[in-house]
């Protein structure tokens, strides 16, 4: 089980783990669970430029469509080619196996002003009730 | 990710607190609070498709229909004809608006010629009752008994061995759209053999009490044999499978039974005629200009609700539902195109995230249906 109190949270349930410029973005899994069953991911293009908040990319499941979105600014670097052939990951190993893609971040402290595991977890609770 | 989040203001079923209990995701439907899943859908609907799986149904609308001249209120009411059925048996029927627009599509139970249960979908409880008491003449008597009747769906080709085992229930037997009182715990259950799933199957309805009664021993004694619960996830992936038409989605007021393919519960011929029959009849006689289409995607994109159809590279279009199948182990969905592209074999095209898409039009059910025949 990877450390997830060191990585930073979207509203939009987004986790990223920054390495130097390199932000790796996946789902938290909490919304692994709430989009249940992934039957297709539509990864992005490398060397897409994208904003944060941008939609990124689209999971499919049984229920719906999700888009997930960039979490800062920069430039798709690498995807995870797996979730071509077995989206099911997502679900399996949301934190690990399961990332989505990589961004070359155009200024990397932009990930410090998302939110730390607490706040996510006390935004995604105060969501529901 | 958006979460919808109505839950205080959607109705509660007898079932309620067990859906939380095992754990349900609850979603709202119909004005209704009901699981969507309790484990996933995935593994709920191949549950059904080989086991047994159980679905609280309580949502669904009864509206009883009695007095002298009943048989004949309902013929003039609804489109099909009752003509076909003897008591004890079940006929699918549509109710429609003065311009030939489907309300509703109803199961009519039919007890005797003066004595119905309508079977209505849930959002359309209010609707169709109004639309109903708006027509009925004196000697009619109208009871919506649906706040204080549940109904649980038993359904997958383990049902029936599984009834005959737990309850003692004489289901064996009955014919596919029949159904018959039985007894549990002194109380009286109607069974019919019906549901929505495509599979061999039993709906069982019975007092709020007891639903939850039979629920239990269901869950408890039937583990063993193979019963599960399943959600509103499920359902729907099944009945699209089925090739079945979800109300308010796949048909509505805009849409008439032959556009939607539901001619077969269209009687032109019954004596007296229909409320609605000549717009219909009109219909018939012009033809349709669009008509529902079943299709399979060529990729593995889904269509869902809303999307847009494209023919011969015109809108051609609108998808109603679409979904991963899971026995299908594709993508499928239901939709209106412009008559001419509705038949098999024709390649369509489906905008889905702005790009277009190839699909192509496959005959209905997308999955063999297991009814009982006898």
């Amino acid at each position: 089980m990877a450390d997830t109190s060191k990585l930073r949270y979207t509203e939009t349930h987004e986790w990223v783990h920054l390495t130097g410029k390199i932000a790796r973005v996946g789902i938290t899994d909490h919304a692994q669970k709430e989009i249940s069953d992934i039957v297709f991911i539509e990864l992005p293009k490398i060397g897409r430029a994208v904003k944060g908040k941008d939609s990124a990319m689209v999971i499919e499941s049984v229920k719906a469509a999700f888009d997930i979105y960039a979490p800062v600014a920069g430039k798709i670097v690498k995807i995870n080619e797996e979730l071509s052939k077995k989206p099911e990951i997502v679900n399996q190993s949301p934190y690990e196996n399961g990332w989505l893609f990589e961004i070359e971040c155009d200024d990397p402290l932009e990930v410090e002003s998302l939110l730390t595991e607490a706040q996510y977890q006390n935004a995604k609770n105060t969501s529901h009730h | 990710m958006t979460t919808l989040d109505l839950a205080e203001k959607l109705k509660k079923t007898p079932l309620y607190d067990e859906h939380v209990r095992l754990g349900g995701k609850m979603v709202g439907f119909g004005g209704w609070s009901l699981p969507v899943y309790y484990t996933s859908i995935l593994s709920e609907h191949q549950w059904t498709r080989q086991s047994c799986a159980i679905f609280d149904v309580s949502h669904l609308g009864e509206i009883r229909v009695q007095g002298k001249g009943a048989f004949e209120f309902l013929q003039h009411r609804l489109t099909n004809d009752l003509g076909k059925v003897k008591p004890g048996r079940i006929l699918y029927n549509l109710l429609c608006n003065k311009d030939g627009g489907i309300l509703d599509d109803i199961l009519v139970y039919c007890e005797s010629a003066e004595d119905f249960y309508l079977i209505v979908n849930a959002a359309n409880i209010e609707g169709d009752f109004e639309a109903l008491s708006a027509a009925a003449m004196p000697g009619i008597t109208l009871t919506d008994q649906s706040s204080r009747t549940a109904c649980i769906a038993a359904q997958g080709p383990k049902a029936e061995a599984i009834l005959e085992a737990l309850f003692s229930f004489a289901v064996k037997n009955m014919p596919y759209y029949s159904f018959r009182q039985e007894n549990f715990l002194g109380e009286p259950v109607w069974i019919s053999r019906s549901g929505y799933t495509g599979e061999d199957g039993f709906e069982i309805f019975s007092s709020n009490d007891l639903s939850l009664k039979i629920w239990h021993k269901l869950l408890s004694d039937g583990l063993s044999l193979g019963v599960l619960p399943a959600g509103l996830g499920a359902r729907n992936t099944l009945r699209l499978e089925a090739g079945n038409l979800l109300c308010g989605s796949d048909m509505d007021s805009t849409t008439t039974p032959l556009e939607a393919g539901l001619g077969f519960a269209v009687s032109f011929e019954k004596a007296g005629g229909f409320f609605g029959s000549e717009p219909l009849l009109e219909q018939k006689k012009n033809g349709v200009t669009r008509k529902i289409a079943a299709f399979k995607m060529l990729d593995k994109r889904i269509a869902r609700d809303h999307y847009k159809i494209f023919g011969a590279g015109q809108e051609i279009g609108a998808v109603t539902s679409g979904s991963y199948a899971p026995t299908v182990a594709g993508n499928i969905g239901l939709g209106y195109v412009a008559k001419g592209f509705e038949l098999p074999g024709t390649l369509i095209e489906i905008e889905i995230h702005g790009q277009r898409v190839g699909a192509q039009v496959v005959k209905r059910p997308f999955v063999p249906s297991k009814h009982k025949k006898f």
